[in-house]
């Protein structure tokens, strides 16, 4: 019996490590570019290895119980009045217990070290880039170069990225896989994201919230790249023709069909981003608006004055 | 009744359960009613308080309410409650007119009570403060207008049990519809004492 | 005058569509033209769609689920084969618009219209007879209940053929479902269907908390009622509690849609957040709503199949109303990545966790039921056996999930799908399968093929297990769920497998078929008796396959846990009383069917803002109410002699076998 367990159990988990933790390099999430994505990807290890101590044991049993108790099997133990046993009892609440609270302390502490809205701690100063959802695209507005781009983003391996994320239609949820985390984007709102990757590449990112008719064409490639290419990059999109006026915008926040082509926009109308923001929420900078009395006001407030 | 005990024979012998009570278990479903129509009137409470500053350069409650009017309004709700209340005193005692004249009373104070409701939306809506002016607004009419939708069909029950009365008089399904209707009717009042602090008196000060 | 019916509205240049809609007309055609010719119509307006008989309407209940079964899975095989085809630059053979409804479909029908029904059916037929009462406690708000699911769920057929269905998800999200972003019927459809049937789930869980909380045999205290009894009332405390938070929750999208109102809009105040929090607060109860009665259903099959009692009934019992208040305090993990503050998630995701506690003590107080026990592997045994494994999957899926940074790169993702699929097909839908089996002897008088529903069996357990581990992996891979198309290539692989999967699955929905129609050929050789075919250990065995109209010519008295089994090791269970007394039971009554055929012109006018018919319908409806509540002569009198000569009937059958 002892042995058969040992075997499972080694069986099982060198199954997971095969899918999970091998090279498969299509498998996003334990590929991850930077600290919060592996950070999660420990969190996502863990917990399947503490739960696989529940797991087995009711493999197991329901396994072996009805093959050894079966109504033809006449030699094993029958109890029909046997309903309890304070041994077995210990060990059924006991068990769960345990490992819920593993877990909780893993969640709690991951929880505040993770927080989408905590800036990642580095020597370089973070590059801003505000996010907003259209329908059915993605624009980056880079409010310290003064340009935009539409379904691309390039940033600095090992420099933090910070974005401020809203949506100029409905709710959406901005999410590049490999980088880590993923936050909602809502129309006059602000949700806040810090992501950093520390490997150069190209990375897919997407919208993870159905949006309507052009939802799956919403995806777009984030470069992670050389400080140098970064400058680079961004003098060959000050030489774009586009410029990025309210006119233009209301033009781009149109419903395209299809993926949108990746376009660049040279110069940018100053504050864009908060007149998005202000187009639903007049009021941004008081303290009261749509999100006043909210589950979660003071974090996913939308208070752009305390921002600035 | 000749027979072997029931607990050995598994079998019962008891009339009541023969024949369930058919009155209390009504009442008892109604209490359970009550408490469902209770979570969706916390529901809409909830959302009244959560968009209660959402005036999107709309009018506030204080440029809109005026409390003695409302007061009126209340203290309709109020007497007509009492005069439920002595309705069911003469059911208890059998006096059918009674209890007529009583229900009559209540459904009279209740009709002022929805036409004063419906004559303050009208002036608002008339001013250009309708429900879809801001979230505050939308908020305010579906919470209050929903405890009106309510006292409206208190009154076309009402009727109805006026009507069965008249014909059929006091008898026990009638007395359950007319025990029924008065827990439904101070049900609303608890209602409408909450919609009066925390709408109205809360929205002005 | 006609509101915004046109004829365009049907969709022509759909195949895909008018094939399904003439297929169901068809199928309707077939069965009226079958109803008059055998000349029945009569018999179903007496015996059927008046009744007020619990069991009767219980099995309309079920027959409803099962055709929404097939209407759902229908769906899944559509989204399976478009998402197997439509990979880099191929678009499939569904447009982003057709594909979006059939999820939105699938979803609510699956929970709505599939799960519920399916549930109330099996409670209906079962849960008086475990209390040993007669009837439910309401017995015209029941049928009510039932003709009002049908309307809505009629509702969302006739939205296939004529207009569409909602585009945003069976959840709804405002602003999505606002008028300025789906300015369609669709979603009209869709709000009116839910609230309908919210309606009637609501009207189910009145009438259920009073029969459980009053209509109980003598001596059936609380710590003696059958688990499936004590699952029912947390679940029926649950649909009261939570079902008016999502009738409020539409009523103000409606008004939003209808009158211009701003609770969910992006303009004027309106909050998109207070939408996803008022759903939710139903949602997630909603999952154990559906959950919970399988749990009590496997509790009875595990006990009756083991032959031995249920292992830790007490424990059992406390563990399910921990998980019934528990599931109010956890919504909140449906959206993790909203932007709140990591003190609310933290709260949340660790009141999530906590519910696997519980649900843990169950799984193995299940698995300690048939420890020492002589087990008979009956097809309910082999669903029972099936969930205990994948559901510690799916379960231990929904744990990792509720740790809030698992969440942030798992949400919306097909590991979701896979989650909840993995929990909510093995949770529920495997429970009431094993229910369907367990209980079917009961409702209909002869068991079913057991060849032919393992068969079923195996592909429906292996079919599953293709369709969704791919997702799994998928989820890792970072694919977001609701994709019409997609381009990333290494997914392709893994959504073929799974499309598989959802073929296996067809094959055992097809031999269920055949098994109905096998063991309807072979009724005489599957017939049973006794009305005892299992062994059971609860008072419904103690009727007769089927049971009479009364179902107990005496109400029983319980002694014991287990009464009926009780009763048998006494000897006690079929003596017979000395002498038979009048039995009270309700007429039939056509004021149910009367209005869930105007709720249903009701919604249908609404969605198609034809007024003055929304108004007549409304008036019709109040009008029936008023005219059904004038009538107090609802009961008839089944004379003493009537009941002997059925049970003396009874009792040579039992003879005979003796």
């Amino acid at each position: 019996m002892e042995r058969k367990k040992y075997f499972v159990f080694v069986g099982l988990l060198s199954l997971c490590a095969v899918t999970f933790l091998g090279g498969c390099s299509t498998i996003l999430l334990f590929n991850p570019k930077g600290p919060i994505g592996e950070s999660e990807r420990f969190v996502i290890i863990a917990a399947i290895v503490l739960m696989l101590i529940v797991i087995i044991p009711v493999f197991i049993m329901a396994f072996w119980f009805p093959l050894k108790y079966r109504a033809s099997n006449t030699k094993s133990t029958y109890m029909p009045k046997w309903v309890h046993s304070a041994k077995i009892d210990f060990f059924m609440w006991g068990v769960p217990i345990a490992i819920v609270t593993l877990l909780a302390i893993l969640a709690w502490t991951r929880t505040y070290s993770l927080d989408p809205y905590k800036p990642i701690p580095s020597a370089h100063k973070p590059i801003n880039i505000e996010v907003v959802c259209l329908d059915w695209k993605w624009l980056f507005i880079y409010p310290d170069q003064n340009i935009a781009t539409v379904n691309q983003i390039t940033f600095p391996v090992n420099v933090p990225v910070s974005f401020k994320i809203t949506s100029d239609t409905v709710m959406a949820s901005f999410f590049i896989p490999q980088l880590g985390s993923q936050i909602y984007a809502m129309a006059g709102m602000q949700t806040r994201l810090h992501l950093l990757a520390d490997k150069p590449g190209t990375y897919a990112g997407q919208n993870q919230q159905f949006t309507g008719r052009g939802f799956a064409d919403m995806h777009f490639k984030a470069n992670a790249v050389s400080y140098e290419e970064f400058q680079s990059w961004v003098e060959k999109i000050r030489q774009s023709p586009e410029k990025l006026d309210l006119e233009r915008y209301s033009k781009l926040a149109k419903p395209s069909v299809g993926y949108y082509p990746v376009t660049y926009f040279s110069s940018v109308k100053p504050d864009l981003f908060e007149y998005i923001l202000r187009k639903f929420n007049p009021n941004l900078d008081k303290n009261f608006g749509p999100m006043s009395g909210g589950p979660d006001s003071k974090h996913a407030g939308s208070d752009v004055s305390e921002e600035n | 009744m000749r027979t072997t005990n029931a607990s050995t024979t598994g079998i019962a012998h008891n009339e009541e359960i023969e024949h369930p009570n058919t009155v209390s278990i009504q009442i008892f479903g109604f209490w359970i009613y009550l408490m469902s129509d209770l979570i969706m009137f916390a529901t809409l409470f909830a959302t009244f308080v959560v968009l209660s500053n959402a005036y999107a350069g709309g009018p506030t409650g204080k440029e809109l309410f005026d409390l003695p009017y409302l007061l009126g309004e209340t203290l309709l709700l109020l007497f007509s409650s009492v005069a439920y209340g002595l309705v069911m005193l003469a059911v208890h005692d059998g006096q059918k007119k009674l209890v007529l004249i009583g229900l009559v009373v209540t459904l009279l104070l209740g009709l002022g009570f929805v036409s004063m409701e419906i004559n303050e939306f009208r002036g608002m809506i008339a001013g250009g403060h309708g429900p879809d002016r801001s979230a505050f607004l939308s908020s305010f009419f579906t919470l209050v207008g929903t405890h009106g939708i309510h006292v409206a069909f208190g009154l076309i029950w009402m009727a109805v049990v006026i009507w069965q009365v008249a014909i059929k008089g006091l008898t026990s399904p009638v007395q359950s519809r007319l025990m029924r209707l008065s827990m439904f009717w101070h049900f609303l009042d608890i209602i409408w004492i909450g919609i009066f602090s925390i709408v109205y008196l809360m929205g002005v000060v | 005058m006609f509101g915004k019916l046109t004829l365009s509205a049907i969709p022509y240049d759909n195949p895909i569509t008018m094939t399904a809609v003439a297929g169901a007309v068809f199928m309707a055609f077939v069965i009226l033209g079958l109803i008059t010719y055998y000349r029945k119509w009569t018999y179903l307006y007496n015996e059927w769609l008046t009744t007020l008989d619990h069991k009767r309407i219980g099995m309309m209940y079920v027959i409803l689920a099962l055709v929404m079964l097939l209407r759902g899975f229908a769906d899944a095989i559509l989204m399976r084969s478009q998402q197997a085809i439509a990979a880099g630059g191929s678009l499939g053979f569904l447009s982003p618009d057709h594909f979006n409804q059939i999820f939105s479909a699938h979803g609510s029908i699956m929970i709505i219209f599939m799960a519920m029904p399916f549930m109330v059916g099996l409670m209906n037929i079962v849960v008086p007879q475990q209390l040993g009462a007669r009837d439910v406690a309401f017995p015209f708000m029941n049928s009510l209940s039932l003709w009002l699911t049908t309307a809505a769920a009629l509702l969302v057929m006739v939205s296939l053929g004529y207009g569409e269905f909602s585009k945003a998800g069976w959840s709804g999200y405002a602003p999505l479902t606002e008028q300025q972003y789906s300015p369609g019927v669709g979603v009209d459809y869709w709000i009116w269907a839910f609230q309908i049937a919210g309606v009637s789930s609501t009207m189910t869980g009145i009438n259920f908390l009073v029969t459980i909380l009053k209509m109980r045999a003598p001596g059936m205290n609380p710590m003696r009622l059958p688990l499936f009894v004590w699952t029912t009332f947390f679940t029926m405390l649950l649909v009261v509690w939570a079902f008016p938070v999502l009738t409020v929750d539409l009523a103000l999208l409606t008004l939003d849609r209808y009158l211009g109102m701003h609770f969910f809009t992006n303009t004027l105040g309106g909050n998109m957040m207070m939408y996803v929090n008022l759903f939710w607060t139903w949602g997630h109860p909603e999952v154990y709503i559906v959950i919970l009665p399988a749990f009590g259903i496997f509790s009875e099959v595990v006990a009756t199949f083991s032959g031995k009692r249920l292992f830790g009934y007490k424990s059992m019992v406390y563990a399910t109303s921990v998980i019934t208040i528990l599931s109010f305090s956890v919504w909140l993990h449906h959206f993790f990545t909203m932007g709140a503050s990591p003190n609310v998630n933290i709260f949340f995701g660790i009141a999530t966790m906590l519910i696997a506690v519980p649900t843990g003590v169950k799984i193995f107080n299940w698995l300690f039921t048939m420890y020492r026990g002589r087990i008979k592997l009956a097809t309910p045994m082999y669903w029972t056996l099936a969930f205990i494994v994948t559901f510690a999957v799916g379960g231990s899926a929904g744990v990792m999930m509720s740790i809030p940074p698992a969440d942030y790169v798992l949400h919306n993702s097909l590991f979701l799908i896979a989650h909840f699929h993995n929990v909510l097909i093995p949770g529920s839908l495997f429970g009431f399968f094993a229910g369907f089996y367990y209980w079917f002897p009961k409702a209909i008088g002869f068991r079913l093929n057991e060849d032919w529903g393992k068969r079923a069996f195996w592909c429906w357990l292996i079919g599953f297990y293709l369709a969704f581990i791919p997702l799994y992996v998928l989820g890792f891979m970072g694919m977001p769920r609701r994709m019409a198309h997609y381009a990333n290539p290494a997914w392709h692989p893994y959504l073929l497998v799974a499309a598989l999967g959802a073929a296996v699955i067809l094959l055992g929905i097809v031999f269920q078929g055949i098994q109905l129609l096998v063991s309807i050929k072979e009724r005489h050789a599957l017939r049973d008796p006794t009305g005892d075919p299992w062994g059971g250990r609860t008072l419904e065995w103690l009727t007769s396959s089927p049971p009479a109209i009364y179902n107990f010519p005496k109400i029983p008295v319980v002694d014991e846990l287990d009464a009926f089994m009780d009763m048998k090791e006494r000897g006690v269970a079929y003596l017979r009383p000395d002498q038979y007394d009048d039995i009270e039971m309700p007429k039939t009554s056509p004021h149910g069917f009367i209005i869930g055929a105007l709720a249903f012109m009701f919604g249908f006018a609404m969605i198609w803002h034809v007024w003055w018919l929304a108004i007549l319908a409304a008036l019709g409806t109040l009008f029936t109410v008023i005219i059904r509540s004038m009538d107090d002569d609802i009961h008839y009198i089944i004379p003493a002699a009537e009941v002997e000569r059925i049970e003396n009937e009874r009792y040579r059958q039992l003879g005979s076998i003796a």
